[in-house]
């Protein structure tokens, strides 16, 4: 496992290199600057600007120097929002996201896995449809349309809850947006469950415990559960990275400070420095959550682990 | 050799006796307990130093946290506010053809720092000194280098130190400004932040850090107390601010909705006082029933209008241009596409800018069907329409959103229908969008300006042959000269005239299109007070406010 952890680590370090010199020389191509703007900035004035962020220099010294900033932790100043810095915008943001994401992640993995697993038992019957009905049309719901429906139900017309704003977090502030990311991913989880569930039950050591006269509970709970949640787990990885770094429609739905804003705007002002900084996070997640997976794998299913 | 001072004359004498402008609660009306204002403010700022703002939501937030030499009144006028009057002479200069002019600015006595500390003229220094200062690069340092402030220019080109910039403080709360030639409208630009003070010793002891809650320290009625990028800015009272005592909102909270849609949910669910965006037409309709009272429509320095880009085939032919121009129901656009109570454009200053009233060119007087025919008449003299080789089709460009889609697509029927032209529409992301129409990669494009200050010069200016935001690459001898006279005349009604020869100079050569003037068009509660519905900047000081009594 140690070797295992190991050598994921040493992977993680080239990786994330490779991932920085894409971005950073991708993103210089795209039209426009960070300091495009409708009131056209004099010559002096830019190559003032572009001097204080070291744009003046060739883009392989800018390159250089923001490889030699990173290496000391530093994401560089942001080029949009003149009084913070890049580390400053992403500690600001990223427990936002990670609060609303973390708990609508534990929420619409056991509602999912519930609702999967009895839809599976229950296969063909009117409960699966009906539970399933549910599932789908969070998938197909989007996003900016179920947010909205949240705030005018909830919010608008029965003042139950805050409509937007994060309040420090204030458990009231906090529950429209988790629903409403809770719907989006518990569907998926719902349906990749059940699917996984059936095939489970349709397993020769299942009819044996069946035949066995094991109750329907204990095989479920004891015999079942366990591989049939193997794809959910493989889904898991990249669905708790994109979960914890925020969505940008409940962020903007809601007004959220979480980084889920930052990545659109951050392309939209071409912010060269926060696009970089929020790719390097999410890959060195995206990076951490898919050996986590692998390790679950393990644990879950002794096949892996013999691997 | 330096130019030498010949003599010093006084030409005028200025001694405003208005008062500063403060919340008027009228008699009877009973104050809400609870003075918390929360408004929309449309997208979070891009910073909150005075001298480094440069967008509408830091502007909005800085004029309540900072205070300036003169502010506005309701209707947009100056008012005093950091000076309680100020004095302009003019210095003759050997060898030159212009002479200087002086102002010299009266600190009020009684202004603090919110943390105890005086405002002195040293603090007007330093902030005008750092706004040019390329070590601070300003974007906005233009704003003091355009009015001629003593060697600006140079200082931002780097040739001289940031102390050379002609400010003076004469003595604590005496603070002179120098301009190379006479500018009549200086005093109108000062209402803006690039020119507010700044607290020196603060800026010098935090650096960058100094804007942020608890360190930083301002002389506005608030004071920053919370930010949380993405959700919010928090301002509360400033209790040492000279006009305290007249101040009735205790906090202010601005939210930065980027989303229309979001902002007004949060506006129907109580949650938000005022909002900033204007209502979309889908939902203006519904509100003017629903809640017509609390719809604000003000007049605002500002003009929608379409680029030609003079340098193209096609748009370098003025008749095209003139044509293309005359065949846009102006009308239509402004009452039907838009809706908010928009004024359909002739000219690029709109008629809410001070001490200009707009000017008539011949083609307002004509119907819209001899305006049409005309067009049609302009278009076949240069050659195009049936029975000619040249055909006239083009790309109308405009960045991505809807309400600049059905402008769009409104133009481009009107264009069709009546002069048959095929008009391609592009729509395209902000940045790529200003990118293409700053190389002059566009046939005509969507284009609008809002005034930084209340003269039509602001407007005029962008036509100018040496403004970098002239898309259209118009240049035109007498109009440059017109605007420099326009500069240095310091008589209201010569200038208006300047004014008007310089709009019948675009009348007659027609770079733009004008379509319509801006409105801000904001949702606000019934229960705040003192807003002010005629003020053509949209500066809506929160210390001029106040909450009235309500469930």
């Amino acid at each position: 496992m140690l070797k295992f952890i190991v050598k994921r680590c040493a992977l993680a370090v080239p990786t994330l290199l490779i991932l920085v010199t894409i971005t950073f020389f991708l993103i210089q191509m795209a039209p426009g600057s960070p300091f495009t703007s409708e009131r056209q900035l004099s010559p002096q004035v830019l190559a003032n600007i572009k001097a204080m962020y070291h744009m003046d220099k060739p883009l392989w010294q800018q390159y250089l120097y923001y490889l030699g900033n990173l290496a000391h932790g530093d994401l560089g100043p942001s080029f949009k929002y003149a009084d913070h810095t890049v580390n400053q915008l992403l500690a600001s943001s990223f427990p936002v996201s990670l609060r609303i994401g973390a708990l609508a992640f534990i929420a619409a993995l056991v509602l999912g896995v519930a609702i999967g697993t009895l839809a599976a038992c229950k296969q063909n019957s009117l409960l699966d449809y009906c539970v399933m009905a549910v599932a789908m049309t969070g998938i197909v719901l989007p996003s900016f349309v179920l947010a909205p429906l949240l705030v005018l139900v909830f919010s608008v017309n029965l003042h139950w809850l805050p409509a937007g704003g994060w309040n420090h977090g204030h458990w009231a502030n906090v529950v429209l947006p988790v629903t409403a990311m809770t719907i989006m991913y518990m569907a998926s989880i719902a349906r990749i469950q059940r699917g996984s569930m059936i095939e489970v039950l349709n397993s020769h050591y299942i009819r044996t415990a069946r035949a066995k006269g094991l109750p329907w509970r204990i095989i479920i709970m004891r015999h079942a559960l366990r591989p049939s949640l193997l794809p959910v787990v493989s889904y898991l990885g990249p669905a708790f990275v994109g979960v914890i770094t925020g969505s940008v429609v409940v962020e903007t739905v809601f007004g959220l400070p979480g980084t889920g804003q930052h990545f659109v705007h951050g392309a939209l002002n071409r912010d060269y420095s926060l696009v970089l900084g929020l790719t390097l996070v999410i890959g060195a997640l995206t990076i951490l959550f898919t050996a986590v997976v692998d390790i679950l794998y393990g644990l879950i299913d002794p096949k892996v682990r013999c691997q | 050799m330096k130019k030498t001072l010949l003599a010093s004359l006084v030409l005028v004498c200025f001694h405003v006796g208005v008062c500063a402008q403060a919340a008027e609660v009228p008699e009877g009306v009973h104050l809400d307990s609870r003075q918390h204002l929360v408004r929309g403010n449309g997208a979070e700022p891009s910073s909150l130093d005075p001298q480094l703002a440069q967008d509408l939501p830091g502007h909005h937030i800085l004029v309540d946290l900072f205070e300036g030499l003169v502010g506005q009144d309701a209707a947009g006028n100056v008012v005093p506010a950091g000076s309680t009057h100020w004095d302009v002479t003019t210095q003759k200069q050997e060898n030159a053809q212009k002479d200087r002019q002086i102002y010299t600015f009266h600190l009020r006595r009684d202004a603090q720092w919110s943390d105890g500390k005086p405002v002195t003229a040293r603090d007007y220094v330093f902030g005008f000194r750092r706004a040019v200062d390329p070590e601070l690069a300003s974007p906005y340092g233009w704003y003091i280098a355009m009015p001629g402030v003593l060697n600006a220019k140079a200082i931002m080109a780097g040739k001289e130190p940031p102390a050379a910039l002609g400010v003076k403080a004469l003595d604590d709360y005496t603070f002179q400004v120098t301009l190379e030639q006479p500018v009549s409208f200086f005093v109108r630009m000062l209402a803006y932040p690039t020119t507010f003070p700044v607290p020196a010793h603060i800026v010098e002891k935090y650096g960058k850090q100094w804007i942020s809650p608890g360190k930083m320290v301002s002389n506005g009625a608030y004071v920053l107390k919370e930010w949380v990028v993405n959700e919010q800015i928090t301002v509360a009272r400033n209790t040492r601010y000279w006009n305290d005592k007249k101040t009735v909102i205790n906090k202010v909270t601005w939210l930065p909705l980027t989303s229309e849609t979001a902002e007004l949910n949060r506006y129907k669910a109580g949650e938000v006082d005022m909002t900033n965006h204007t209502p979309g037409p889908q939902h203006i309709r519904a509100l003017r029933k629903e809640i017509p009272d609390e719809i604000r429509i003000s007049p605002q320095i500002g003009t929608y209008y379409y680029t030609f880009n003079t340098r193209k085939e096609h748009f370098n032919d003025v008749r095209v241009r003139k044509a293309l121009t005359y065949a846009i129901d102006r009308e239509a656009i402004a009452t039907r596409v838009m809706n908010h109570g928009e004024r359909p454009a002739i000219g690029l200053s709109p008629t809410s800018v001070a001490g200009f009233s707009g000017f008539e060119p011949e083609w307002v007087r004509m119907t819209q069907s001899e305006r049409e025919q005309k067009a049609r008449e302009l278009l076949k003299e240069a050659g195009y329409g049936s029975g000619t080789k040249k055909k006239l089709s083009f790309t109308l460009l405009y960045n991505t959103d809807d309400m600049h889609k059905n402008v769009a697509l409104a133009v481009a029927q009107m264009w069709k229908k009546v002069l048959g032209v095929e008009v391609r529409l592009q729509n395209q992301e902000w940045k790529v969008f200003l990118d293409n129409m700053q190389k002059g990669r566009f046939d005509v494009g969507r284009s609008g300006w809002l005034g930084d200050y209340n003269e039509a010069f602001t407007m005029l200016n962008l036509m100018t042959s040496s403004n970098d935001s002239n898309y259209s690459r118009f240049s035109n001898d007498e109009y440059d000269q017109l605007l420099e006279q326009a500069m240095l005349e310091v008589d209201d009604s010569k200038r208006k005239k300047i004014y008007g020869q310089a709009e019948r100079i675009l009348s007659e050569y027609m770079p733009v299109a004008p379509i319509y003037e801006y409105v801000t068009g904001r949702l606000v509660k019934s229960h705040v007070g003192g807003y002010p519905d005629q003020n053509p900047q949209d500066t809506v000081y929160s210390k001029d406010l106040y909450i009235k009594k309500h469930s």
